[in-house]
């Protein structure tokens, strides 16, 4: 009898680009671009309303010079590593519990449901109140923004496992522990994933609001702080060094979720 | 190639197959009758095929054999015990290979089972050993099921199943994706493996020459709602079967008149009927 009826299919592999180093140049022309309309904008406007490339560039550099911008990057950095991080241990655990009974998840959803529309920024004065104007009350903020998202997507992703995965562990001797540790959770790794880097994108959102009050130093005060010495460059070095330090967080974590939970269906 | 395929070895006692029961089994979905009181004895080491037309309640009454739906009323026994849920017992071996672990190696699938009960590396590799060599797909171990054809997903399926020792393997139209060719010697396979492991199998399928190929025993099934066991006919031809012998095709004959009332009624049932056929 022959067994070689169905050869291996070939490992599925992405397409060849060919258009790889295009893409790369139009990319390059489209920043171009945006710099040229920039830099026409603020000489149509003025420095008073609009620092110029070159502007931003050299308060960067000043900025840079006294170990500000550093500073700031490390503390907001650390504040969305930290609050973010607190969102995905909590959120996901919770997330997987809801998905799979149904009592907690009744319970939780009103919950989740209400707050999840309220917004950071409306808690802020609360957080300082409760929290103080240390770390937590900015750590504590990222993690409110972070939480809920991460949380509603591992739902998701537990109520998308097919029936018959769990029928099969079940069948193979699974108990309810063991089907969620090696069935559940690695099912609903994509799902995961896509809540992290949602709840990434609403750390960075939350970020300057969570810095209103009483930072000394993060990218959100610096932008607030500017504001009252009056130096808009410096406002715009914050706020283009807060979407370059978003940028580079989501591909970090797109490269890291790619490289690690690729076997778990993660496609970015 | 064939040098891959292990000779059905013992060497882990395979555990003989155990007699299954449903006793007046009755399933309600809500205010729908699936299944009407039926009652089925299917012997150790007997290889019983549940034919009928789609939708007429097999996979139902396979559900509740594996213990995943409980009966409205009836009992439902192995070898005299009540099926109180799934288990390892009763294997089952589903239509679609999403029952497969994606993000595990066709080995560690294999070895799920026994993972599970706590069983030691060294009796792991052994297991995924000798039932990746039943369905000879040792050289596949290291793959990812997303990397094999329909037809390796579904022998990976059957060996995962294999690896428990279930007292009786239950199939729900395991073949049904694959493409015919495929399909056939998937056939040719599951009469060596059952020859091989001595379980007791109950397979639904709405395939009637498949059903002639692998069964003991073929019982068809009436067109729901509230679905019955029509009628019941023995399988008394040598194995391997011959598709083109004179007793393969009276049976199929026979069978094909019989499900053909029943897909008729179900057809009309749903409004499809073009007017009778001859």
């Amino acid at each position: 009898m022959s067994l070689t009826a169905d050869p291996v299919a070939p490992p599925a592999r992405a397409p060849i680009r060919r258009d790889g180093g295009r893409a790369a140049l139009v990319s390059v022309a489209s920043v171009l671009l945006g710099l040229a309309v920039w830099q026409l904008l603020a000489a149509r406007f003025g420095p008073a309303l609009l620092a110029s490339p070159m502007q931003t560039l050299t308060a960067a550099v000043e900025l840079a010079k006294d170990g500000t911008l550093f500073d700031s990057v490390l503390a907001s950095a650390r504040r969305i590593v930290i609050g973010w991080g607190l969102g995905l241990l909590v959120g996901v655990p919770v997330g997987l519990v809801m998905g799979r009974m149904r009592l907690v998840r009744t319970l939780l959803d009103p919950y989740i449901e209400f707050f999840r529309f309220i917004p950071p920024v409306a808690f802020v004065t609360l957080a300082v109140v409760w929290f103080g104007i240390g770390e937590s009350s900015k750590v504590v903020l990222i993690f409110y923004t972070s939480v809920f998202i991460v949380t509603l997507n591992t739902v998701a992703g537990v109520l998308a496992v097919s029936e018959s995965k769990l029928r099969a562990a079940a069948s193979l001797g699974a108990g309810r522990w063991q089907t969620l540790r090696h069935v559940v959770l690695p099912a609903t790794v994509p799902h995961v994933v896509t809540g992290a880097r949602l709840a990434m994108g609403n750390s960075f959102l939350t970020i300057v609001s969570a810095e209103i009050v009483a930072a000394q130093v993060g990218l959100g005060a610096l932008i607030w702080t500017s504001r009252n010495y009056g130096r808009i460059d410096w406002v715009f070095v914050g706020i283009i060094t807060l979407g370059l330090l978003g940028f580079v967080f989501d591909r970090v974590l797109r490269i890291v979720a790619r490289r690690l939970l690729g076997r778990y269906g993660v496609k970015l | 190639m064939a040098a891959e395929v292990s000779v059905p070895a013992r060497r882990r006692g395979t555990r003989a197959g155990a007699a299954a029961r449903l006793d007046r089994v009755d399933i309600w979905f809500g205010g729908f009758h699936a299944v009407a009181e039926v009652s089925l004895d299917v012997a150790p080491g007997e290889f019983v095929c549940l034919l009928g037309p789609s939708g007429c309640g097999k996979s139902t009454l396979l559900s509740t054999l594996a213990g995943f739906l409980v009966p409205s009323s009836g009992a439902v026994t192995v070898d005299g015990a009540p099926v109180a849920g799934p288990g390892p017992d009763l294997g089952m071996v589903f239509q679609s290979s999403e029952a497969l672990f994606d993000w595990q190696s066709v080995r560690r699938n294999v070895t799920f089972g026994p993972r599970m009960r706590g069983v030691g590396r060294a009796e792991q590799a052994a297991i995924a050993d000798e039932y990746l060599g039943l369905v000879g797909l040792r050289h596949c171990a290291d793959k990812l099921p997303d990397q094999l054809s329909g037809g390796m997903r579904q022998r990976v399926q059957i060996a995962r199943v294999l690896a428990n020792q279930p007292r009786v393997l239950l199939m729900d139209e395991p073949f049904g994706a694959l493409d015919a060719q495929t399909r056939l010697v998937m056939q040719r396979e599951m009469d060596r493996i059952r020859a091989a492991t001595g379980c007791t199998v109950v397979f639904v399928t709405h395939d009637i020459g498949e059903a002639i190929t692998l069964a003991d025993r073929v019982l068809v099934m009436t067109a729901g709602p509230a679905a019955r066991i029509k009628s019941v006919y023995p399988v008394e031809l040598a194995r391997p079967r011959d598709e083109t012998s004179a007793g393969f095709l009276t049976l199929q004959r026979r069978l094909r008149q019989d499900i053909g009332d029943e897909v008729r009624a179900a057809l009309r049932d749903q409004g499809l009927d073009q007017g009778e056929p001859a």
